[in-house]
């Protein structure tokens, strides 16, 4: 089977040719979501506006009029996205029960396309975490817990207490998304990525995860994390499903005001043969403590790979990247003190029954509406915003961000094209070792590869690249100029094909295939 | 006992004009029902954003050229954090670090002397006007325990100009507003209605000894009023002094002007100084304005702010219109004064003398005299006024022509004030006001009022 044209391209064909209709595909999506619910990648699902969906669709597609290539085709949306009548939660205390009056930007988009919306992912609570382990609806199971090439590579024990123990994170904080889309329940996923949330979370469940440049995607109706970081993020099983949806996507939106206003063209990824004229760059900083083994190994042949491609690949420095931890701790935990000053129970969400006087009301709507990670963040950025620390932490954390930034424009200006790193240190934490540290140190050892894109406002991608010694998906990070996506989706898609990264083999999903999920029959890269 | 020098600074939160909110569209009005004007944004929903205002930022700009300001080509948007019932996102989006414009100053005149007749101009330093969002309006229920909450004012826009401690007293403070008031009504920038909350002024005072730094300062709030607002910074430039002389101090505190009392009471405090967590806006770009030299080409017009365009279209403010009005018809300065402060006057004014023969050096005297004082007596405005400016214009005639006394004139007015619908030549005709111009006539009445009283006549001839 081709994957030239990629799965969603190939299912966008079976539905123009009727070889399956929007409702039968929704229906589907929907069933194995019933029967994949022990992963817990959705909070909603959201059935009824589903299937109406479909249904709309295949009218659309009965009088050959499809609105274009998504048109039925299902998709999920992270719990932070604004989605009218349905209820978004950010996994949230605080949200549980809110239904949203308005669309988010880039979900309209998705519907406007003729998508179906079949549900609200879940993720850590208000996106902050890097496991999907700390939001109030439980934590994601990562898919690949209950692959056959991770259950063949576990060491043999009681066939059900392996499934109960033996389970692994999907990362963070887009867990749900990542899920979703690695378990075939839809073809593409929303995330949203302010530190790494789309791509950690893709590299342990072998999906590609998009993080595009800020400003080129609307934030509006995407709750904010920090809003000089977020970007809302796609989740794919292909580099080509991702450039579709970033075209779909990108724009100048007038709803927000950060987003740029040139015209965005969107593009077809062309298929590059010859990667002779491409330079590419090794950040040594990259190889940071705690790196496994394997993932330096597979480093270092992808490395080997573009250059017997006839690849110029030179080693680089980012020398700031080291203080860009730090750096993300003062600058994120103080707009979530700011963002977050909003909840407090007078116009939506959890209000508490506590009347004695206004401030009583606040404090125990916040203390009881955000878990432990969220009030700790908010503490901390307040302490960092108090007038006599300003100076000291957060403006000293402009500058060395400006300097984060900088580092990546003197390597772009010095021929390089693309960077090539891990996403990840290692492969998915079982879920049971991943909870004996508590969620900031986990965020800082985790966001150590992704979070400098995000400080310096850059395009990023993992690429699903091989399998573990365990058995689990291991990615690889893309980094790129500011709005040359269709250059890193290129390499991207080349690098992809080289790889031909193994399909997941879940049960449930062999179940409900009737040839539309096809498996191809790829050589394993490690 | 050693002289006192007060010293007079103000704040002043303008409401922008505008039809919409600073950063959403919704809709400003006055007195709509509770929470029928706010968006989204406005409630702070999650995951809205700000988008700004066009027509504020206009409004800003002519605000700050009239007020001789520098109009700052690049500002910036903050967030100030503090939690209250009417600030939905727990925090307002201002200007901290970069207002809109700077260095700035009003002129503005003062009656002194003896019968107040003499106009002296004044000046007070702009420091700056920032762009800022209103907040929401909260009421506090006590009998119920509970505060209702309408947010029809949050997010509406607001100028806040702030003049330096350049003023010495009441009268000072409400001649700087009052002009202030009136170059907004002039620019349209704001209606600046003091009663509709569109014009807010909090006073800080402080006193001290001449060749001593300045005093502890205290700020008055809850000012509904330009009268009051005299009243307000006067009691508290008193109470400071005589709390000093009796060796008392004065706190670092905000006051509240009771108008029934007349007096500044503190305000309930709140513990300890409030820390705004100041942090810049992240979701809103640097505000970039241009002029004619810095516009690039090839700009769309519609996304661009041009200084030297809005300059050029300012209208005339209040203190050329006035000396315009010196200029034209030959009145005095104090005079014009009192025509621009009345809502209208200066047009009625302007009106009658085009329908007049009479000077307008006489016409002023009528206006201000007699139709102002008419309409102060019986609270009308000027537009509400029974008597038009053609109809005083035609009296006025028949006083120029002689064929009525000025008594009679002001008889006739008296009657025009009903409203009757009677022109002045018809109420002298009625009552038979005319001047009589024939001699024969004249003394046919004298010897008729002298034959009726026959008396009187033999008395006063025998002495």
């Amino acid at each position: 089977a081709a994957l030239k044209q990629g799965l969603r391209s190939q299912v966008s064909a079976a539905l123009k040719e009727g070889r399956v209709t929007p409702t039968e595909l929704c229906q589907r999506c929907l069933a194995l979501i019933r029967s994949t619910k022990f992963l817990n990648a959705y909070i909603t699902v959201a059935e009824e506006t589903a299937l109406k969906q479909a249904e709309e669709s295949e009218e659309r597609y009965k009088r050959g009029q499809p609105l274009g290539i998504l048109d039925g085709i299902p998709i999920a949306v992270k719990d932070n996205f604004n989605t009218t009548g349905i209820e978004t939660t950010c996994a949230s205390n605080m949200l549980k029960g809110y239904i949203s009056p308005y669309n988010a930007t880039v979900v309209q988009k998705l519907l406007d396309r003729g998508a179906v919306l079949l549900g609200k992912t879940n993720l850590d609570e208000f996106a902050m975490g890097s496991g999907s382990t700390d939001g109030v609806f439980g934590p994601v199971r990562n898919p690949w817990s209950y692959s056959k090439q991770y259950k063949e590579k576990c060491v043999p024990e009681s066939h059900s207490e392996n499934e109960e123990s033996n389970w692994v994170i999907t990362g963070g904080s887009s867990g749900g998304s990542a899920a979703a889309v690695s378990s075939f329940t839809c073809f593409a996923a929303l995330g949203s990525d302010t530190g790494g949330s789309t791509r950690n979370p893709a590299a342990h469940c072998g999906v590609v995860g998009l993080k595009p440049t800020y400003g080129l995607i609307s934030r509006h109706g995407l709750i904010p994390l920090v809003n000089s970081m977020d970007v809302p993020g796609i989740l794919t099983r292909c580099v080509d499903d991702a450039a579709v949806l970033l075209g779909s996507l990108a724009g100048h939106d007038p709803k927000d005001s950060t987003t740029i206003q040139d015209d965005f063209k969107p593009f077809e990824l062309p298929n590059l043969t010859d990667v002779s004229k491409l330079s590419i760059g090794i950040p040594k900083e990259y190889h940071a403590p705690g790196l496994s083994s394997e993932i330096l190994t597979l480093w270092s042949k992808a490395a080997d790979l573009f250059r017997n491609a006839g690849a110029k690949v030179v080693e680089v420095s980012l020398p700031h990247t080291r203080y860009s931890i730090v750096c993300y701790h003062v600058l994120c935990t103080a707009e979530v003190a700011s963002n977050m000053a909003r909840f407090d129970g007078l116009e939506y969400g959890h209000r508490s029954d506590m009347k004695d006087s206004t401030e009583s009301m606040y404090a125990a709507t916040r203390r009881e509406g955000f878990n432990d990670v969220v009030r700790g963040r908010i503490l901390s950025g307040n302490y960092f915003l108090l007038k006599q620390n300003y100076e000291k932490y957060f403006v000293k954390a402009q500058k060395v961000r400006r300097l984060i930034a900088n580092d990546f424009v003197k390597v772009f200006r010095s021929g390089v094209d693309i960077l090539l790193t891990p996403t990840t240190l290692s492969d998915a934490a079982l879920y049971t070792e991943f909870i004996q540290e508590d969620n900031r140190t986990r965020s800082a050892q985790d966001d150590v590869l992704t979070q400098a894109a995000n400080m310096a406002g850059l395009p990023a991608i993992n690429v699903p690249t091989a399998l573990s010694e365990r058995g689990l998906p291991v990615g690889l990070q893309f980094i790129g100029r500011s709005f040359q996506e269709k250059q890193l989706l290129t390499v991207a898609k080349w690098f992809e094909k080289q790889v031909q990264f193994p399909v997941i083999q879940l049960e449930e999903v062999k179940r409900h295939d009737s040839g539309v999920f096809q498996h191809q029959k790829s050589a394993s890269f490690s | 006992l050693a002289p006192w020098i007060p010293v007079v600074g103000l704040e002043i939160h303008a409401q922008i004009s505008s039809n919409s909110k600073l950063f959403s569209g919704s809709q400003v009005q006055f007195a709509a029902p509770p929470n029928s004007l706010v968006s989204f944004f406005d409630a702070s929903l999650p995951g809205t954003l700000p988008v700004l205002n066009r027509r504020c930022v206009e409004a800003a700009v002519m605000t700050g050229l009239a007020l001789n300001c520098s109009i700052n080509k690049k500002s910036l948007f903050d967030r100030k954090h503090y939690f209250y019932a009417d600030l939905p996102a727990g925090y307002q989006i201002t200007q901290q670090r970069v207002p809109i414009a700077v260095n700035g100053r009003l002129s503005y005149g003062l009656c002194t002397g003896n019968k107040m007749s003499q106009m002296v101009t004044k000046t007070v330093r702009i420091k700056q006007i920032q762009l800022e969002q209103d907040s929401g309006k909260s009421l506090h229920d006590d009998t119920r325990s509970q505060t209702l909450v309408d947010l029809n004012r949050a997010g509406v826009g607001l100028m806040e100009v702030v003049m330096e401690p350049d003023m010495c007293c009441g009268e000072e403070a409400a001649a700087a507003v009052r002009e202030l008031q009136l170059i907004l009504q002039t620019l349209g920038s704001s209606q600046a209605v003091m009663a509709e909350g569109q014009l807010r002024v909090d006073a800080n005072v402080s006193v001290h000894h001449p060749g001593e730094p300045y005093g502890v300062r205290t700020e008055v709030k809850n000012i509904n009023s330009i009268r009051f607002l005299a009243k307000a910074v006067d009691y508290e430039i008193q109470r400071q002094i005589e709390e000093l002389e009796n060796g008392g101090t004065i706190l670092n505190e905000t006051r509240a002007f009771d108008s029934k009392l007349g007096c500044t009471v503190p305000m309930r405090d709140k513990e300890g100084k409030q820390d705004y967590r100041f942090m810049p806006e992240p979701n809103l770009p640097p505000l970039i304005l241009y002029d004619a030299k810095s516009l690039p080409a090839n700009t769309n017009h519609q996304q661009v702010i041009n200084i030297d365009w809005i300059h050029e279209r300012l209208p005339d403010l209040p203190s050329v219109k006035r000396e315009k009005l010196v200029e034209q018809y030959g009145i005095l300065p104090e005079h014009s004064f009192t025509l621009l402060n009345e809502d209208g006057l200066a047009e009625f004014f302007e009106s009658v003398v085009k329908q007049t023969q009479m000077k307008p050096k006489k016409v002023i005297g009528w206006i201000l005299n007699d139709l102002l004082s008419y309409l102060k007596q019986h609270s009308l405005a000027v537009k509400e006024s029974p008597v038009s400016s053609s109809l005083l214009a035609d009296l006025l005639n028949l006083l120029e022509k002689k064929e009525i006394s000025s008594t009679a004139a002001k008889r006739v007015l008296a009657e025009l004030w009903k409203g009757e619908g009677k022109t002045p030549l018809e109420i002298v005709k009625e009552q038979k006001l005319e001047l009589l111009q024939d001699q024969k006539e004249l003394e046919q009445i004298c010897q008729a009022v002298i034959d009726g009283q026959e008396n009187e006549v033999i008395m006063m001839v025998l002495g």
